[in-house]
């Protein structure tokens, strides 16, 4: 690297500490910051919070599930403040369903990649002093915890059968409109709004300071694939989101105001929100998953101590993904009674979607390939993503048969394949993005012994979850119900252990997470060594309040993204 | 960059862990077979036999009348298409489409994707093993070789079009127009209930609610997929299923026939459906239809043909006798024409 922290902070240096590192004091720090690593940190912890509890909801359903009958819907119903009945206790599960689906996609994943860590790292990985609107990217966070409230609100007001929204994730009408009386599928879907409204600010935010703030020198194709994915996540926010305010707003009419957009009985047509609401999901899959493809990127070349394989292909696959996951929506709509062609057509696009991703799985290993590795927990975590984001796709590639589809749709295989991709595929890129940043985010080093053991148990956690899945809905056990055919017992049991040790792993995670601030060593600049090349290494750790005062210049004969050439400090 | 002897190597250990993989799955699956049969054999034959023995025909399913060629519901020792206990595959098939889906995941689907992640396994422990600290000290420099870029992005291609050829004969199969003479039975999804209509022979509804699991046990059934009344349909007969719903979404679903279809308001999905055999078929609402969604279990009752018309003449239906041995001889060749192309299928 020709520059060099000193050469970055080095007004910071000539004006002593103040000017760049004086914070203001608590709250207007936390509650008005318009710092992008302030808002980052806030991103992370929201993000935390919102898993843990959509984390318990995994737990409570997990717990239900491990036996035949109804268990223990009746006592959350009551805890919940209402009156345990039996269709009470059954709505108590489409609720828990429900919450747990729109915490972990919009309040605990888009948050953590793109609100944390985008936040956190895409100025710094570009040379920017901050994001291109510091106050919109206040407002997009405080608008997220808004639509959070909003949806935790709607758990303790009437929702049709029973309290809250008991409607999936999906919110298919007629079941979200006429199907659902009562403020709770109202808030449920006003939340959606708020968090889409953030989202979409964000994006904007995102590709301003993407397309305007790059350090002098470092052109597009010399970005850090993080910032790549960030750029393309933030297109497809940008594109897919107002498609699924536009579809929940005509939720909001037809429920409040007499329209018609889905019901048949005034010339609507059901089918055509899920048409609207998939043109906007798929996009959301790759929007939940891009981010981690970008970070295990940066972290499988840092402990190779190579460069990334194939930069421009790996860049360009990101786009075809982002591109083609905008063709491929009516896959989750196999079973509506599209036509021939249309599924003919769309089992043809799904399938293309594995050849950029198979580009991206291979030219990770071929970045490790040749490399000098260092098995640090980051990476560890990278190489479990790999691994298991692969047995998700495969299988994704099983279901893009429409043909085959027909026995797989809405079962526990579904179940399965989309946790592979998530909570095992964005879930362990998020794990390793953060030991990744952890030491630059709060300057104190993590175990990595810890980090280890959380891995293994993790892993072999959610493996215990998932797999079993897998055969569920072979066998035909459909999703979404709280009771089970005897036939299903065992493999739910299993799945249920599953969580415990998976639930163990995660008390690893915030021991040591208590460990590196209580008792973690000091980090430095640079912990990860020689591997770690782009700019947020070259600051100090935690980075100062304000950065690259004096923009840092990438040189023309340096190929941002190849490290070869670190030796020119 | 120099890959050398090692992606050979590599290949060959992969090759050999995924045949292992293979070999070890191959019992397991035929365990399931057997696992399948040993449910349906211990089953008390006939547990429905003792059944009240009425002569009146309106309630249906549960009004016997033990007479030669009237209806009696089948007995538990009659039920085909149900979960299997600790399953690990799909459910037997008894549906020719069903046969040719279940050999295409079999047998070109699953040893894919197993290859392909076993292959991925295989090279990260191979990274693990080789490209460690220890074992290799210097880093390579390469970033770029347009050879295997290009082949695997051809490759993935390949595959995906080799697997691209019988999916889409699959779905043409599966969107095979009905014959003329298919029989038409409409299934119309409630919250939270099943209603069969047999609009052809008189428009009787059939509603079928879901048995207390004491009642199901009682009848041998399994709880949670047996209910009162079943879609009784003939067998070996093209049958035209029209589904649709009349509140919210349902899906009409069962797995063993290899069938799910949306219970959409206002629209009315169709699909062809030939069961190969006699027997009890259950199957479950597929799709999120409010609080009691697990509780509205499908269950077919496919029967010979004369035993059907029969029944369908208890529920005050009628069959149209003469019309229907006017029009045998295209049943016996469309019946033909299945058994050609389930001739065509390789595995079944």
């Amino acid at each position: 690297m020709a520059t060099t922290a000193d050469q970055f902070q080095a007004h910071t240096e000539d004006h002593g500490h103040h000017d760049a590192d004086h914070k203001p004091a608590f709250f207007a720090r936390w509650f008005m910051s318009t710092n992008h690593k302030d808002i980052g940190t806030l991103y992370l912890i929201f993000a935390i919070c919102a898993g843990i509890l959509g984390g318990f909801i995994s737990g409570i359903m997990r717990m239900e599930l491990a036996a035949p009958g109804i268990q223990y819907l009746g006592y959350w119903v009551s805890l919940m403040g209402g009156e345990a009945s039996f269709d009470a206790n059954l709505h108590m599960w489409n609720v828990l369903i429900t919450a747990h689906g729109l915490i972990m996609v919009f309040f605990m994943v888009m948050p953590a990649m793109i609100g944390g860590f985008g936040n956190w790292f895409v100025p710094l990985m570009i040379g920017a002093p901050d994001m291109a609107f510091p106050r919109m990217n206040n407002i997009s966070f405080w608008l997220t915890v808004a639509g959070f409230s909003s949806l935790m609100f709607s758990t303790f007001v009437p929702g049709g059968t029973g309290m809250g929204a008991g409607i999936g994730w999906t919110a298919y009408a007629p079941l979200s409109t006429s199907a659902s009386p009562g403020p709770a599928v109202d808030f449920a879907i006003f939340s959606l709004h708020l968090a889409g409204a953030a989202s979409i600010m964000g994006a904007i935010n995102f590709i301003t300071t993407i397309f305007n703030m790059r350090a002098p020198g470092m052109t597009l194709h010399k970005m850090p694939l993080f910032v790549w994915s960030v750029l393309v996540t933030a297109f497809l926010l940008l594109l897919a989101l107002p498609v699924l305010a536009a579809a929940i707003t005509m939720l909001l009419t037809d429920r409040n105001f007499g329209t018609t957009f889905f019901d048949p009985a005034g010339g609507g047509d059901p089918v055509l929100y899920q048409h609207l609401f998939w043109f906007f999901g798929h996009p959301e899959v790759y929007i939940m998953i891009l981010p981690g493809f970008g970070m295990v990127s940066q972290i499988v070349a840092t402990f190779s101590k190579k460069p990334v394989f194939g930069y421009l292909g790996m860049a360009y696959a990101m786009v075809a993904i982002g591109v083609v996951g905008f063709v491929v929506w009516a896959h989750h709509m196999y079973t509506t009674g599209l036509d021939v062609n249309t599924k003919m057509y769309f089992t043809a696009a799904t399938m293309v979607i594995a050849v950029p991703t198979g580009v991206k799985i291979f030219s990770w290993i071929a970045t490790m390939w040749g490399g000098s590795i260092e098995f640090k927990s980051p990476l560890v975590w990278s190489m479990g993503f790999i691994f298991l984001f692969t047995v998700g796709g495969v299988t994704g590639v099983v279901l893009a048969n429409g043909g085959i589809d027909d026995v797989l749709h809405d079962t526990y295989y579904v179940v399965a394949h989309f946790h592979y991709v998530l909570s095992m595929g964005a879930v362990f890129s998020l794990f390793a993005g953060f030991y990744y940043w952890f030491p630059k985010m709060s300057g104190k080093m993590h175990s990595e012994f810890l980090a280890h053991l959380h891995f293994w148990v993790f892993f072999i956690g959610v493996n215990v979850i998932f797999f079993p899945q897998h055969f569920l809905g072979m066998d035909g056990m459909p999703r979404r119900i709280p009771d089970y055919p005897e036939a299903f017992t065992y493999f739910n049991q299993v799945s249920s252990y599953g969580y415990m040790i998976m639930a163990a792993s995660m008390a690893i995670f915030f021991v040591n997470l208590a460990y590196a601030f209580i008792a973690g060593k000091k980090a430095g600049d640079n912990p990860w060594g020689e591997g770690a090349t782009t700019l947020e290494w070259t600051l100090s750790s935690p980075p100062p309040y304000h950065q690259f005062e004096t923009l840092p210049v990438i040189e023309d004969h340096q190929d941002y993204h190849d490290h070869r050439q670190p030796a020119a400090t | 960059m120099n890959f050398g002897t090692w992606p050979q190597r590599a290949l060959t250990m992969v090759t050999t862990l995924s045949a292992a993989a293979l070999l070890a799955l191959a019992p397991q699956a035929a365990l399931a077979q057997s696992v399948a049969a040993d449910v349906t054999a211990p089953l008390p034959p006939a547990a429905t036999a003792p059944v009240l023995e009425t002569t009146e025909a309106v309630p249906a399913a549960d009004a016997a009348v033990p007479a030669a060629g009237t209806y009696k519901p089948l007995g538990a020792d009659m039920i085909k298409g149900q979960p299997v206990d600790r399953g690990i595959t799909f459910q037997q098939q008894y549906s020719e489409d069903g046969k040719f889906a279940m050999w295409m995941h079999d047998a070109i689907l699953l040893p894919v994707i197993t290859a392909i992640s076993v292959f991925v396994l295989g090279l990260l422990l191979w990274v693990v093993v080789r490209f460690n600290r220890r074992s290799n000290k210097v880093a390579s420099t390469t970033t770029h070789n347009t050879f295997i870029e290009v082949i695997w992005t051809v490759v993935p291609v390949i595959i995906l079009v080799v697997i691209a050829v019988p999916s889409i004969t699959l779905l043409a199969r599966q969107y095979d127009s009905p014959p003329e003479d298919a029989v038409t039975i409409k299934a119309t999804g409630y919250q939270w209930y099943w209603g069969y209509t047999y609009p052809d022979n008189g428009g009787f509804e059939i509603i079928s609610n879901m048995l207390s699991k004491e009642d199901a046990v009682a009848n041998g059934e399994p709880a949670m997929l047996a209910v009162d009344n079943r879609m009784v349909v003939p067998a070996n007969t093209p049958i035209r299923l029209q589904i649709t719903g009349a509140d919210v979404i349902h899906a009409f679903a069962v797995p063993s026939l290899w069938f799910k279809l949306d219970a959409v308001p206002g629209r009315l999905n169709e699909r062809l459906l030939t069961i190969d055999e006699p027997g009890i078929y259950y199957g479950q609402c597929s799709e999120l239809c409010g609080a009691r969604h697990g509780y509205m279990p499908i269950a077919v009752e496919a029967l010979p043909r004369a035993e059907w018309e029969a029944w369908v003449r208890e529920q005050g239906g009628s069959v149209a006798g003469d019309v229907v041995e006017a029009v045998a001889a295209p049943v016996v060749a469309a019946a033909a024409g299945t058994e050609e192309v389930a001739a065509a299928v390789p595995v079944s």
